[in-house]
Order: structure tokens, then C-alpha cells, then sequence
């Protein structure tokens, strides 16, 4: 049974674009989704699909749900791009509308699904290719829709005029001076060995990290540079709306500014969805296999710096600390194992969720679920009392979240579950337990 | 008359400035900036008082400053900073402070001759664009990028014109952008609009337009071309041309589009950065002929060889005769010429600087932290702190070296022939 | 009736299975093809590494999580695939129609694992029906398939056992058979060989591309 309360969520963006959607522009639109080369995969995957049902057990919306099986992987394919298929795009309205709520808001294309189906079936791939169709129709939840405007307007996700972008990284360098005389955001730096990229909520509502970083940059020695100009923001909700065009185009924008600069990496801000945009989705559509200078998320430049003890811990955390990790750079990058040699430099009493590693349970607000914003608030907070229950068990007072969504979405989990428990970026640790240069700091 | 050709050519070096010497007097020195003719190299001081100030061949600009980034200088050899002063912004031309002061000024452009200096400028809670220090008529509730034409007479920006209350995307998706020229907003509204371009003799503006959610095309004056495309990149003129062409995705290929037509024959997987030869007969871009293999095309051929991680603009030689762009593959960079890649690579090499003739290619390249210069392929065994990309004189028989080797500036001019 | 089920009818059945698989295998080729993206992704070692976990038992967490079901599972595959091959009385055939020796189970015990087959499938169908999950996704074509799939397994059961009347029972049992092989290109029983091409894919997005592991 899927969720009344859910089916009746008023989301405008939903609703005034189903009101005037034909069915013949709906099936239009699926059957050019469905003939393109990528569809292919889907249609093998859904041929090969045995039924079996093995995958439900794997995501959080399902068993947070007490097992409804609706919430199964399997099933939302069931209900979405599977009848699309069959009835060869001929559905209605209603559907679509039907369809977006559970692509957009009930799955968030974390991939723990395809780690427990015996054959690896791509659900994640097959709900996007869902979202697709739904942007192209014009069918997105609101928030998220609005985002992805933002990024086509300004390069953005936030809206950030380019003179808060500007005004900010110098208001943040004379803070973070304060902590470190002669600290330097350098901008527009050529030829410098790293661009350091932020998504935009960082400008905009936390940019205190911005001051951290230049402080971690500053001490460990590292030849960098933060970009005045478009290209600065890594984040990419396009890629989660189904808007592709508007994808490849700021990621297009990201990764220009990073070669005219001329740097030799780019490292990024603690998020996860923007690692993949920039890694994988972002260069994919934009043609090329790779991204064409190396990313390097936080979490490795912290791997990278402690252990070549370019910068050093004094201080170590004894409270029970927990480690949220991020779809997006574990699932999607492999880096648990240097997560947690991060936070074993900083911590002393790191109590594991299980399952975690590649087996963690994805937040429940990354994959532009959080994104979908208040309307959704509760159904997606619903959809993840597992990860309140794993986060409850941990007895921790510290969840570590490397990840922007993550550590918004486990705040709002806190918060509903009233767990007694809070986040931390490990920036933010690391800033506050790392040795200063002498006579910095008494 | 290149301006070049008013620079001193004569062979020899001269050191014009120590950045050393000011790192010894001042509490930081930021990271310089030097003249295209290279007689001048500025660079942002922070003084033992917390001031900030711009030192010229190490002489002070008089004026204090409470702040000083964003040092360019202008093609015809004056140096530009953002500068505030008495908590307001403005640009600051060889040391003078514009008589206006703004909440905020940003992103200095000049016109090809340097002769007007623009910037974006946000005044009350609104944005317009300041050239020459005079301020657009009307301001916008934002201005994202703007162009201006060769001799910067007219200039075009991408302007939000209609109020859009948080979160609205009906409003959005009806078009709130516009372009505003000289000032003047064109009357279509659009959803979206990047890169604006003004044609050589500055009657026309084209920028890319999204004109409905999946829908795009270049607007040329307000008026879009006939054809809609599944996405479109940045319009250029052509010297001597007519329309402007842009590539434009059809289906999930890109094709060069002139004036709505398809120009190229051939479509590929990515096309763009599209770059004319000085007389405007030749065009070249950089293209994708399959998924994950870069290179450049000529005229709709491409190169044999192909690259993995990017392929850079392109550049032709004066007599356009020539092409060349940065290539990377397998996270090394280098230079390629006509097709032909170079055989040392390097851990990053900037945009070759092509010769009339027969003439060497040269590109400034780093390697193991340090900057070189790389000659047809060869690194020089010259190592420098800061290099600028090399010039060559117009007869393309001597080569304008601009380098810091230690601590100090040095202008060199060395005839091709002795570069070793 | 016999001679025909015997004669052309098993060769219909190994016609239409063989040209079916390949029909898949050039159709899967060919879709692969049109996304540049898929084959560059790929290589082999991260295809086998995955392929190899997912095969060998409770190689993956998946598997660990339920163990009852992986067990039924692979003795329902191992069987389900050896005795086709191995029962005497195959064997038998073979030896009479090709002339092929071939190395043949005892028949007890053949007789069991016939018997594990019917039962692991009983309990997959009752899963398919009493699970919620599972039945939500399961439409009476899927059961059917099921049922196709036991259908030699009965009959042959029946037929060693001889309870019913022989020759009706081994035609019975030759149809059924047919009738398996005709299904598998055309429905999910595919995945027997679907199965290694979605794995490796599966296998290399995640580890070559994403330098994380699948199982
Ligand atoms: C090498 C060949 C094969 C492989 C690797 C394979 C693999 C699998 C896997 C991984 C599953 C998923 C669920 C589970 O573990 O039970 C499965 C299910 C199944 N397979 Fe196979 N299979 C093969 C051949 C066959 C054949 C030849 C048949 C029968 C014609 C068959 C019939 C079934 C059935 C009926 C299920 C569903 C079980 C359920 O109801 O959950 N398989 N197979
Ligand atoms: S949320 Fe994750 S586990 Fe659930 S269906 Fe989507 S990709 Fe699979
Ligand atoms: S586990 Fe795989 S095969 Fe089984 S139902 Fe889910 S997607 Fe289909």
C-alpha cells in the first residue's frame, strides 16, 4: 500500500503540470526517452528480472516502512518505467503524476538495491530515466524544479548573485585570518595546483566552512586557488530533476573554469551528490569518459594531508562518534576505508552503524530527495526510521557526515527520531583539533 | 598595425622588478600581473599596517586601500585593480580610483584595443554595468555576464527584468531574462541566456537562448533562429561574416549550425570552443568524433589523433595557416600542432602561440612546480617561478619572454633562432 | 505420439532454444553497441571478480542476509542443471542416439535431488505467493514460468517412480522438457545467461568505474 498521506501531499509543482499534460504528449515524450541508446540496458534489465523480490530487504524506504511493499525497488519499477514499456507510453495524467512521487521522492537512486539483486539490475538507472521522462513532461516536485532554475539562471543551486559569491570568500579570509594571520584565499589563481570548489549552500547559509578550509588549505601548504567567477559551485540538482541539458551545462561550466585556470586538480567541498555529478553523470553526457582533471573529494585531501602529516591532530574526540558514509563517495568512490582513517585521527571512540561501508543505508535526502523540500518533509523522514534505529543503537552523540545532504538529512532525523545526537562535518573537527603554526593559537 | 609592433624588440634582458625586495618590506605579496609588452609587472602588497596597496616595478600606487584583488591589465598596457576604499568599491586605472564608488564592482573587461574598461557594478539592491565609468541608465535585479564589442563601443548583458518570488517556477518557466544592450533590454523575455556575443562590427548581439523547458537556440538581436535544437553552445562571429554559428545538439549529437543551417557536415559527440582563423576563411573547434576521445577539427575534418581527458581552444596562426590547442591525455598535458602532438609532455601547458610562417610553436608549460618554456615540443632548460605565455614579435623572428627567476622580474627578448 | 515427441518435437524444442539464445545474445550485442558508454566502462577482471562472488556461495552479503533461500536456491540450481544432463536415463539416450558415453548419477540419487528441485520450487512458488513483496511484483505468467520449470522434474519424478501409466508419463515429461527450453529465451529464465552479462556490468560499474565492490 502506498502511503495516503503521501498521495495527498500537495506539491504545485506536480499539480499544475499534470492539469494540462495531453496523452499524446505523454506518450510522445516516453517513446523518445525509450528509443535512445541508453533505454536498451533498461529493457535487458527488465527482461532479465526475475521477480524475486531479494531486493526490497536492501532499501531503506522499505524496511523504514515496515515492509510495504510498494516502497521494494522492484516494485517502483513495477509501477513506473515498467507499465511505460508495456503499454508503450500510453498512460495517463494521473500516472505520470503517480510516477514522479515515487522517482522523485521514494527512491533516491542510492544504488543499495543493485548490491542485493543477485543479477546487479540498475533500478537506480531505470527510476532516473523515470525522472527523465517526468522533467521533460514538466512534471518535478516544486523545490526541486526551482534548483534546477537556479543552476540554469546563475550557475548556482542557491541563487547566489555573484557579488555575494565574491563578498563572502573575502569576508571569510578576513575571519579566517583571525584564527591564521596572513591566511589567503588566493582567487583566480592560474596555473595554481588546486581549485577548491563548494556546492552553494556554503555561501549561502554555512559559510564558516569556507574560512575552515582556507585554514586547512593554509596549514597544510597546499598551492591553491577558489574561483571569483562562475564555475565555483560544484552541486548539481539538474542531474537529479532529469533536466540533463542544464546538468552537462554547469558541469560544463565547473570543469572550464578548473582548465583556463589551468590547475592540476580540483578538489571539492564535503558533499557526495556533486561528486557524482562532476565524476560521473556531468562528463557522461558531456562526452567524456572521465572527468578531464582528477577530483579529488575532502575526504582524500584529508586522507592525503594527515598522512603525509602535513597537517597534525592535538586534540582527539573521547565521545562515541559515529560515521554516516555517503552513498555517493562510498558506494560511488570507494572511500570508507580513508573515511575512517580520518576519523580514527580525530577520534578515539568510533562506534560503527551496521551495516556500513558499501552497505550503508543511504540518508534518505541525498539523490535530491531533500530536495523535493517541505512538502515532502515527512514522507522522506518516514522513509528512513532505519537509519534513526542504526543511529539510535551506535549510543553516539556524534554522527560524522561527510556529505551535505547527508548531514542535513541525519539533522532532520535527529530531529524527528529526537535522538540525542548531533553532526559534524569533519572539517569542522578537524579545524578545532588540528596543531597550528606556533604562536598561532595558545 | 599590430600593437606589438611599438614594443621594444631589442635583444637583451632587463630586470624591471623585485618581488624579493617587496617581500622583505610588506606583509603579503599577492600574485603579480604583467603588461602584455612586458615593461610593467603589478602586484597586490598588504602593508606591515594591514593596508593594501599595488606596487608597479615596485613603486606604490598612491591612493590606501583597505582591500586590492582582480589586477589586469588592459591590451594597450594599463593596469586595472578592484579596489575599496572608505568601505565602497571601485576600479582603479594605473592608480586612479574612478570618481564613482560602488556597494560592489567585479569582473573588469576591456575592449580588444583596451580602450574602454567595463565592470559589473551593483548599486542600491540592483545591477548594471559601469564602462568607462559611466553607469548603464538602468539597473537590473541581475546581471550575470556581459560583452563588449571589439572597439567597446556597445556593449550587451544577460539581465534578470522580471521579479521572481521565491520558488516561483511558473514565472520562471514563462521567461524573466533578457538582453540589455547599451542599457536597453530587448523586449522577448527568455528562461535562459548564456554567453552573449556582439559581431565584429557591432550591429549584432547573439547569445544562447533556452526558450521553453527542453528547447534551445541563439537569438540574434531579440529575434530567435527558426530552428529549435536539444541544446545549444556559445555563438561566435565570424571575421567577416555575416549571422553568427554556434554548435547545436540535435537528438545526441552536435552539429556547427550558421544562421539555423547546419554548416559541418558531420555530427559529433561533443563540438564545441569554436575558434576562427584571423581573416575569418578557416574555422576549427574542438570535438568529441566518438564518446571519450577529444580533438580538434578543421574546416569539418578532424585531427587523426584523439585525446582522452580534454582538448582546449584552439588557435590559429597569424596567416591561419596553422592550428594548435592544449591537449590532455592520461593526465598529462601538451601541445598539439596540426595534428601532430608534440612528444614531451608536461603537468600542464597553456595555450601555444603560433608565428607567421614556418616559424616555432611555442607554449608555456609547467613541470615538478616550476614554469618553462616549451619550443616545438623541447623544454628550455630555463626554469622560472612565474612565467607569461611568450610573444612573438610580428615578423615572428624574436620572442618577448616575461619571467620571475629568483625573486626577481626579468624582460627578455631573445631572437626564435637562439631559443635553447 | 511417442515417436513424434521423441523425434522432432525435442528437436524443435533445441531449435528454438539455440536460435532464441542467439537471437537474445545479437540483440543485447547490438543494444550494447548503441551506448557508447557501456563497453568502455568495462573490464574483465572487475566482470569476473563480481561474476565469482555472486556464484560462489554466499560470496555476497545479499546472500549471507538470507541464508535459508541462498541454500534452496543453489540446490535447486545445482540440481536444476545437473540432472538434465546426468540422470541414467539420459544418459541412456545419449549413449543409444550419439553413441556418447557419459558418466550418469546413481539413480537414489537422482531421485533426491529431483525431489529437492519439486520442493525448493514449492517453496519459491509459495514465496511468490504468501510474501508480500514478492507478490506484489508476481503476475500469473511468473508463477506459470515456475511451474514450467518444475514440469520435467514432476514428470520425471513420476516416470522413474512409474506410479502412473509410463508412456503417458514420458510423454508428458519430453513436452515438459520442450516446453522449458522453448520458455527460457523468451521469459526471465533468460537470466541463466543474462545473468553473467548484467553481472559484469554491474561488476565493472562498480568497481572499475567506481572503485567500490558490488557483492
Ligand atoms: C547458469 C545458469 C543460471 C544461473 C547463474 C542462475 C541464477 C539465478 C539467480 C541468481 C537467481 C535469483 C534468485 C535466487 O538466487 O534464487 C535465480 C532464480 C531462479 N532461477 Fe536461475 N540461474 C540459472 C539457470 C536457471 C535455469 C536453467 C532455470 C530453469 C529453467 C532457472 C530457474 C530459476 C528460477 C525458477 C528462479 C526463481 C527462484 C525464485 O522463485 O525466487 N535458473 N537464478
Ligand atoms: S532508494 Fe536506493 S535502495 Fe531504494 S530503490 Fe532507490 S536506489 Fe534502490
Ligand atoms: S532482486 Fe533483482 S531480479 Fe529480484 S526482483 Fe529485485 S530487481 Fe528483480
Amino acid at each position: 500500500m502506498a502511503d495516503l498521506a503521501d498521495m495527498q501531499v500537495v506539491d504545485k509543482g506536480l499539480e499544475k503540470a499534470v492539469a494540462g499534460l495531453s496523452e499524446e504528449r505523454i506518450q510522445e515524450v516516453i517513446g523518445s526517452v525509450l528509443s535512445q541508446a541508453v533505454a536498451g540496458r533498461l529493457k535487458l534489465y527488465l527482461q532479465t528480472c526475475v521477480h524475486c523480490g531479494l531486493c526490497a530487504e536492501a532499501c531503506h524506504t522499505y524496511v523504514s516502512r515496515d515492509k510495504d511493499p510498494d516502497f521494494a525497488p522492484v516494485a517502483k519499477v513495477k509501477d513506473t518505467l515498467a507499465v511505460m514499456l508495456k503499454k508503450k507510453g500510453r498512460v495517463d495524467a494521473e500516472f505520470m503524476k503517480n510516477a514522479a512521487r515515487v522517482a522523485f521522492v521514494e527512491c533516491g537512486g542510492c544504488r543499495r538495491c543493485s548490491m542485493y539483486c543477485p543479477f546487479g539490475i540498475d533500478i537506480a538507472t531505470m527510476i532516473m530515466t523515470v525522472r527523465r521522462i517526468c522533467s521533460l513532461l514538466g512534471v518535478v516536485p516544486q523545490y526541486i524544479q526551482d534548483t534546477t532554475n537556479s543552476h540554469s539562471a546563475t550557475s548556482n543551486q542557491m541563487w547566489v548573485q555573484p557579488d555575494d559569491w565574491i563578498d563572502t570568500l573575502i569576508w571569510q579570509e578576513e575571519d579566517a585570518q583571525l584564527e591564521l594571520p596572513g591566511l589567503r584565499i588566493p582567487l583566480d589563481k592560474e596555473g595554481a595546483d588546486v581549485l577548491y570548489s563548494v556546492i552553494a549552500p556554503e555561501p549561502k547559509v554555512m559559510a564558516q566552512l569556507i574560512a575552515n578550509m582556507a585554514v586547512v588549505m593554509n596549514v597544510a601548504g597546499i598551492d591553491w586557488t577558489m574561483s571569483s567567477a562562475d564555475g565555483w559551485d560544484n552541486s548539481n540538482m539538474a542531474m537529479f530533476s532529469g533536466d540533463l541539458e542544464i546538468m552537462g551545462r554547469i558541469e560544463r561550466v565547473h570543469w572550464e573554469r578548473a582548465l583556463e585556470l589551468r590547475v592540476k586538480r580540483m578538489v571539492m567541498g564535503e558533499c557526495g551528490h556533486a561528486y557524482r555529478g562532476a565524476v560521473y553523470d556531468g562528463p557522461k553526457w558531456l562526452g567524456w569518459q572521465g572527468p578531464p582533471l582528477p577530483m579529488i573529494h575532502a575526504v582524500e585531501l584529508y586522507y592525503d594531508i594527515l598522512r603525509e602529516g602535513r597537517i597534525e591532530i592535538v586534540d582527539k574526540l573521547t565521545e562515541p562518534v559515529t560515521i554516516q558514509d555517503p552513498c555517493n563517495i562510498v558506494r560511488g568512490s570507494g572511500l570508507h576505508e580513508k573515511l575512517r582513517y580520518v576519523v580514527a585521527a580525530l577520534c578515539d571512540n568510533v562506534v560503527e552503524m551496521s551495516p556500513n561501508h558499501e552497505h550503508n543505508y543511504c540518508c534518505a535526502a541525498g539523490g535530491g530527495v531533500i530536495n523535493c523540500g517541505p512538502p515532502w518533509k515527512l514522507s522522506r523522514l518516514k522513509s528512513i526510521k532505519v537509519k534513526a534505529q542504526q543511529l539510535g543503537r551506535t549510543g553516539a552523540s556524534l554522527c560524522i557526515t561527510p556529505c551535505h545532504n547527508c548531514h542535513h538529512g541525519i539533522e532532520d532525523i535527529i530531529g524527528h527520531y529526537q535522538l540525542h545526537m548531533r553532526t559534524s562535518f569533519i572539517l569542522e573537527l578537524l579545524v578545532k583539533q588540528m596543531k597550528m603554526p606556533e604562536g598561532v593559537r595558545g | 598595425m599590430t600593437r606589438s609592433a611599438s614594443w621594444s624588440w631589442e635583444t637583451g634582458s632587463r630586470t624591471l622588478a623585485d618581488l624579493g625586495e617587496l617581500r622583505a618590506v610588506h606583509r603579503e605579496v599577492h600574485e603579480p600581473a604583467v603588461s602584455p609588452d612586458g615593461e610593467r609587472l603589478g602586484v597586490v602588497v598588504v602593508r606591515g599596517d594591514g593596508a593594501f596597496a599595488v606596487a608597479e616595478n615596485g613603486e606604490l600606487w598612491e591612493p590606501e586601500l583597505e582591500r586590492a584583488w582582480h589586477l589586469r591589465y588592459t591590451p594597450d598596457g594599463r593596469l586595472t585593480a578592484l579596489v575599496r576604499i572608505d568601505d565602497m568599491w571601485t576600479v582603479a586605472v594605473d592608480g586612479e580610483p574612478w570618481q564613482r564608488r560602488f556597494p560592489f564592482v567585479w569582473n573588469t573587461g576591456f575592449s580588444a584595443d583596451g580602450r574602454v574598461i567595463a565592470a559589473q557594478v551593483k548599486e542600491g539592491m540592483e545591477y548594471t554595468l559601469c564602462v568607462d565609468g559611466q553607469l548603464w541608465d538602468r539597473s537590473f535585479l541581475s546581471l550575470r555576464s556581459y560583452a563588449l564589442s571589439a572597439d567597446g563601443r556597445r556593449a550587451a548583458a544577460l539581465v534578470q527584468v522580471e521579479e521572481l518570488a521565491e520558488a516561483d517556477t511558473e514565472k520562471f518557466a514563462q521567461g524573466t531574462w533578457s538582453v540589455a544592450v547599451d542599457g536597453e533590454p530587448w523586449e522577448q523575455r527568455f528562461i535562459g541566456l548564456w554567453s552573449p556575443a556582439i559581431s565584429p562590427d557591432g550591429e549584432m548581439v547573439a547569445v544562447q537562448a533556452r526558450t521553453d523547458r527542453f528547447e534551445y537556440t541563439i537569438a540574434v538581436n531579440g529575434v530567435p533562429w527558426e530552428s529549435r535544437f536539444a541544446c545549444v553552445w556559445e555563438p561566435s562571429f565570424r571575421p567577416g561574416g555575416a549571422g553568427p554559428l554556434a554548435p547545436a545538439r540535435v537528438g545526441s549529437t552536435w552539429r556547427l549550425m550558421e544562421e539555423g543551417e547546419q554548416l559541418w557536415a558531420t555530427s559529433f559527440v561533443q563540438l564545441w570552443h569554436l575558434r576562427f582563423s584571423p581573416a575569418g576563411e578557416r574555422a576549427a573547434a574542438v570535438v568529441a568524433p566518438e564518446w571519450g576521445r577529444f580533438t580538434v577539427a578543421v574546416d569539418d575534418r578532424p585531427w587523426g589523433c584523439t585525446f582522452g581527458d580534454a582538448v582546449l581552444p584552439p588557435v590559429f596562426s597569424p596567416d591561419g595557416k596553422r592550428v594548435a590547442a592544449t591537449v590532455g591525455h592520461r593526465r598529462r598535458w601538451t601541445v598539439a600542432v596540426d595534428g601532430q602532438v608534440w612528444e614531451e609532455s608536461f603537468d600542464m601547458a597553456w595555450m601555444p602561440v603560433l608565428g607567421p610562417g614556418r616559424g616555432p610553436v611555442l607554449a608555456k608549460v609547467q613541470r615538478g612546480g616550476e614554469y618553462g618554456l616549451a619550443v616545438d615540443g623541447r623544454l628550455l632548460s630555463q626554469r622560472y617561478e612565474l612565467l607569461w605565455d611568450p610573444v612573438l614579435s610580428p615578423e615572428g623572428d624574436k620572442v618577448l619572454l616575461r619571467g620571475v627567476q629568483g625573486g626577481k622580474y626579468v624582460r627578455r627578448v631573445v631572437p626564435t633562432g637562439e631559443l635553447r | 505420439m511417442y515417436d513424434f515427441v521423441r523425434g522432432p518435437l525435442v528437436w524443435i524444442a533445441l531449435l528454438v532454444f539455440v536460435s532464441g539464445l542467439l537471437l537474445r545474445l545479437v540483440w543485447m550485442v547490438k543494444t550494447v553497441r548503441r551506448d557508447p558508454t557501456v563497453l568502455p566502462a568495462m573490464t574483465l577482471r572487475h566482470s569476473l571478480r563480481s561474476i565469482a562472488h555472486w556464484l560462489i556461495p554466499f560470496g555476497s552479503r545479499s546472500m549471507r542476509t538470507r541464508p535459508f533461500f541462498s541454500a534452496m536456491s543453489y540446490a535447486f540450481h545445482l540440481c536444476l542443471l545437473l540432472l538434465p544432463v546426468t540422470v541414467m536415463a539420459h544418459s541412456v539416450e545419449w549413449q543409444q542416439s550419439w553413441g556418447i558415453r557419459w558418466w550418469s548419477l546413481p539413480p537414489r540419487v537422482a531421485d533426491g535431488m529431483t525431489l529437492l528441485v519439486i520442493l525448493a520450487g514449492v517453496l519459491f512458488l509459495l514465496r511468490r505467493v504468501m510474501s508480500a513483496e514478492v507478490r506484489n511484483v508476481n503476475t500469473p505468467l511468473d508463477l506459470l514460468i515456475l511451474l514450467i520449470v518444475l514440469g520435467p522434474f514432476a514428470t520425471g519424478f513420476l516416470a522413474y517412480h512409474q506410479w502412473v501409466d509410463y508412456q503417458t508419463i514420458i510423454v508428458l515429461h519430453i513436452v515438459s522438457g520442450a516446453l522449458w527450453l522453448i520458455t527460457i529465451p523468451f521469459t526471465w529464465l533468460q537470466h541463466m545467461f543474462m545473468f553473467f552479462f548484467s553481472r559484469a556490468f554491474m561488476g565493472s560499474e562498480f568497481g572499475a568505474v567506481r572503485n567500490a565492490r558490488d557483492w
